[in-house]
């Protein structure tokens, strides 16, 4: 059960700032994902708190202990990195066994890890193998099985599924999603570029761009009250949909959003209108897109399959209250009104 | 992976002690350092040191017997002058001595013409094992045996070979008409430095073969594919499609032979010994050191030789601007 | 090369596997007719043949009886082995250091131990002949050994550190977490994946000290510590008229044939390492 403080992290490289001054509590046996575009610095905020880089300012602490000076070894943290990084030369229990063997833990006690780790992502029976007779999803299971036999305070994953296919990705954010709770005392930092899979795995997203943070908060909380224009885009797929000028003006905002699940198709007097221009039908929902005049066409979702043609001109308006209106600068507005 | 400066951002600290610097990187550069010593140490031994001490040497009087009582005399190994009562001024020193440039013109002489020619001939055997071909992996071991023979017995070989009396070469040439008489190879004044080429060049073509056909292999195979759909001339495509390309691996390979050849010494000293036709600085240097106990004398010319090549590589590294660090870590 | 009748491709492809059996003859001539004349006896040696007419094993015997040329042959295997192992231990560390942390004037000292390859032998002589006189290792093993590495060391560093840097960043950061310190790192991760660049190395630097002959020669003043290069260089015959051909060619055959062996079944790791220390170079 640790909790993280970072407080005013900066790192730079040379004469490059990359961090910018990132405070962050992360709680005790939380699953924490810090996400953002490529760049936004969240691979490097990990590896400062695994250790594999130098912190340039401020402090990190685990439970009130400045680890800043700390080697990773000895920060109990453990680390799945995303090429899996197993000793090419070595089986998957020499793997697994390698840190306990440097740190002259008992044959007894290493073993003992070992297998129940093993046991735990079922990989039991590729003990006596090399990592190259494995195939990618397996070998992630046991770079994450070398990790689980640190017995880490805080259990760091560096984009682990970006190197997997499509169906192996969901597979194995399943397994993971069955680790966390299976070790809900372990804090968890996990890092991703796919919004997917913050949104589905967290408990609470850590919003980064440009080497500071966007916002922080749960999954739900990201998704309904982003704090700027940027989460309100970043979060969600599709994208939500951002109107400006006249479109905005109207709602007495410099730039309003609405998700595309909360337009619907009137028959008549619709708020905003026009053709069709294109469509996606996914079997279990549709998205149109909608040309009303603005920059971009409006992204629609219906359920199932839908049944409006290309060219077809319809009437648009919002669900309820679910607009998101936004100043100049992008920070949102207080609450909606029609 | 560590920060190159650890100074602390300026006025933005929260925390009012200095950054802390990670044990991690304390501890790895501390352990870079000790594995650099020893390779360091051994280094400086026996090469920094030992070259200090042929410099110094050669300012100096010093004779193979009393090497610690040497005393100081300036320039007088490289070049010094006497005007005599007659009023003609006599020159000595090694700049002065017509043995040694002689023997600068020699090892020139060599080099030029064993680079060039192991080059061409290099590149014609590299473009032979480019090719695929039946029998390929025989040439290549085969042409793995003249480089893989030691200098002395490369020399020896070729020595028997080229016996005036004995050798096969003679007996061969005679048979085919090429001479009309059995010719010393390796001790007449014309014919010695061709001797010593020849086996020079026998035993370093494979090497410059091998280097060139690495640069050859870099090239991309869709390029030679397009210019025989382009219909070009195999020998335009030499010219002006291979050429530029393995000319990067053909650089450094000539760089690497012209710096050796310009050091030679064993065959020199083993196929023609006491041929003034054939002897190169560095065989001067070392009769000078050793053999004639002319030993300050000797190392004046040994300095000579290292400030050639010295100059040589560094106008290679400053025109060729070589990237050393090949890569970020 | 179709299966059409076309004169010039006929042409063309004789031509080429003409050069090609040309090149394959100049390149083993020499050394076929070394082992050939190594095996004639007597006056036979006076004759020239250009195939074999006898096996005699007198030449071979003689070199034997040489008296000092079994002592040399070991002092060769002595010099070269422990130049190697020498020269790697040394390089394996440096090249860690060099490839895998950061600190300022790496680039410097990089570029100052491939200088030091280019240094001509001759130049050192004067001042590593006072070195090695006055640590008291003038006519023995160690005295070459110890000297070899001026020129086993810098290629050996160049070509591993080459190496090291291709090694994936992640395996040495996983090793980290693990908690492996440095020599940890070098001796359970990275050897074991190193070993044909090890390998590689080791036979070039052997070869190359195998082969040596100006310090060897400059070095030792008794027949019971020259190497193979200086025992044959100085083999003479009984008049200063009488070169013993036969037994220099017995003595080289001897010497070769290892080493050629050794190449044979080398061959890829000797190229692909003669070409990552030219063309990477």
């Amino acid at each position: 059960m640790t909790e993280l403080h970072l407080k005013d992290i900066r790192k730079s490289f040379g004469a490059v700032e990359v961090i910018k001054g990132v405070t962050l509590d992360i709680r005790s046996g939380e699953f924490m994902v810090f996400v953002g575009p490529s760049g936004c610095g969240k691979s490097t905020l990990l590896r400062l708190i695994a250790g594999l880089e130098d912190i340039t300012s401020g402090t990190l602490e685990f439970d009130h202990d400045v680890v800043n000076g700390l080697s990773p070894s000895r920060r109990g943290i453990a680390m799945v990195f995303q090429s899996y990084a197993l000793y090419p030369h070595m089986t998957v229990y020499d793997n697994m066994a390698f840190g306990m063997q440097l740190a002259k833990s008992s044959k007894e006690q290493v073993r003992q890890r070992v297998e129940k780790a093993a046991e735990m992502l079922q990989i039991t029976p590729y003990l006596d193998r090399l990592p190259k007779q494995l195939s990618g999803g397996q070998r992630q299971r046991v770079a994450i099985g070398r990790a689980i036999v640190r017995d880490p305070k805080v259990f760091l994953f560096d984009e682990p599924l970006s190197n997997l296919d499509a169906a192996l990705r969901v597979a194995t954010r399943l397994e993971i999603a069955k680790l966390h709770h299976s070790m809900n005392n372990v804090t968890m930092i996990y890092v991703t570029h796919d919004q997917v899979e913050a949104m589905t795995l967290a408990d609470r997203i850590c919003v980064l761009r440009d080497g500071k943070i966007e916002q922080v908060g749960t999954p739900l909380e990201l998704y309904e009250n982003p704090q700027s224009l940027f989460v309100a885009g970043f979060i969600g797929s599709p994208k939500m949909n951002f109107l400006n000028g006249k479109f905005a003006e109207r709602y007495r905002a410099s730039t309003i959003g609405i998700r595309s699940e909360h337009i619907e198709v009137k028959e008549r007097d619709g708020v905003w209108s026009g053709p069709v221009v294109h469509s996606e039908m996914l079997g279990s929902d549709s998205y149109i897109y909608v040309d009303v005049g603005s920059e971009e066409p409006l992204i629609v979702r219906q359920n199932g399959t839908t049944s409006k043609q290309l060219g077809e001109v319809l009437q648009l308006a919002p669900v309820g209250d679910n607009v998101h209106r936004f100043d100049q600068d992008g920070r949102p507005l207080a609450s909606h009104s029609a | 992976m560590t920060t190159e400066s650890t100074a602390p951002v300026i006025g933005t600290l929260v925390h009012p002690h200095a950054p802390i610097r990670s044990e991690l990187f304390v501890s790895r550069t501390r352990a870079a350092m000790l594995f650099l010593l020893p390779m360091i140490v051994a280094l400086i031994v026996v090469a920094g040191w030992p070259l200090y001490r042929t410099i110094y040497f050669s300012f100096t009087d010093a004779s193979l017997n009393n090497l610690a009582g040497a005393h100081f005399v300036g320039f007088r190994n490289y070049l010094s002058w006497v005007t005599l009562k007659s009023g003609k001024t006599f020159y000595s020193g090694v700049l002065a001595d017509p043995q040694w440039w002689n023997a600068v013109w020699n090892t020139v002489r060599f080099s030029v013409l064993s680079v060039l020619c192991e080059t061409v001939l290099g590149m014609i055997v590299a473009l032979v094992l480019n090719a695929d071909f039946p029998g390929r992996g025989l040439v290549r071991a085969a042409i793995l045996i003249p480089w893989a023979i030691p200098t002395i017995v490369s020399a020896k070989m070729w020595g028997w070979m080229l016996n005036d009396q004995f050798g096969i070469i003679n007996d061969l040439f005679l048979r085919l008409h090429l001479i009309d008489h059995k010719i010393a190879w390796t001790a007449t004044a014309d014919t010695a430095m061709t001797a010593v080429l020849v086996v020079d060049i026998w035993k370093t073509t494979p090497f410059m073969a091998l280097l060139i056909l690495a640069g050859l292999q870099m090239i991309p195979k869709d390029i030679y594919e397009a210019t025989e759909i382009d219909g070009v001339h195999p020998l335009k495509t030499f010219f002006f499609v291979t050429l530029p390309l393995v000319r990067p691996a053909l650089m450094v390979a000539v760089i690497f032979r012209l710096l050796d050849a310009l050091r030679i010494f064993d065959l020199i000293y083993v196929l023609t010994p006491n041929s003034a036709q054939t002897k190169t600085m560095s065989v001067a240097a070392r009769e000078n050191l050793i053999d004639f106990d002319k030993f300050a004398y000797g190392s004046a010319e040994s300095t000579l030789l290292f400030v050639l090549i010295a100059i040589i590589t560094i106008v290679y590294i400053w025109a060729g601007r070589v990237n050393l660090e090949g890569g970020d870590r | 090369m179709t299966g059409t009748v076309n004169l010039w491709a006929l042409a063309k492809r004789t031509a080429f596997y003409l050069l090609v059996l040309a090149i394959i003859v100049e390149s083993v001539f020499p050394f076929y007719y070394a082992i050939l004349t190594s095996f004639k006896a007597g006056t036979a040696l006076f004759e020239v043949n250009y195939w074999p007419t006898m096996i005699a094993w007198d030449n071979y015997i003689a070199v034997f009886r040489n008296g000092s040329f079994p002592q040399n042959l070991m002092n060769s295997v002595i010099v070269a082995a422990c130049t190697v192992a020498l020269s790697l231990l040394f390089a394996v560390t440096a090249a860690y250091a060099l490839s895998r942390v950061r600190f300022r004037g790496r680039s410097i000292l990089l570029l100052t131990i491939l200088s030091v390859s280019m240094f001509p032998q001759i130049a050192v002589l004067a001042g590593l002949f006072e070195v090695i006189r006055a640590f008291g290792l003038f006519n023995t093993l160690w005295g070459l050994i110890f000297s070899y590495t001026i020129f086993t060391l810098p290629f050996t560093v160049w070509v591993l550190t080459t190496f090291m840097r291709d090694l994936p960043i992640e395996i040495e950061e996983a090793a980290i977490v693990d908690g492996a310190k440095p020599w940890t790192i070098i001796t359970r991760v990275f050897m074991p994946l190193m070993w044909p660049a090890l390998v590689t190395t080791g036979l070039l630097a052997f070869i190359a000290a195998w082969n040596e002959f100006l310090f060897a020669l400059t070095f030792t003043s008794s027949n019971s510590t020259r190497t193979v290069p200086v025992a044959i260089a100085l083999l003479s015959g009984a008049s200063q008229f009488e070169i013993p051909w036969g037994t220099i060619m017995a003595a080289s055959v001897i010497v070769t044939v290892p080493l050629v062996v050794l190449v044979l079944i080398f061959q890829r790791k000797i190229i692909s390492g003669l070409t990552a220390g030219g063309v990477k170079g």
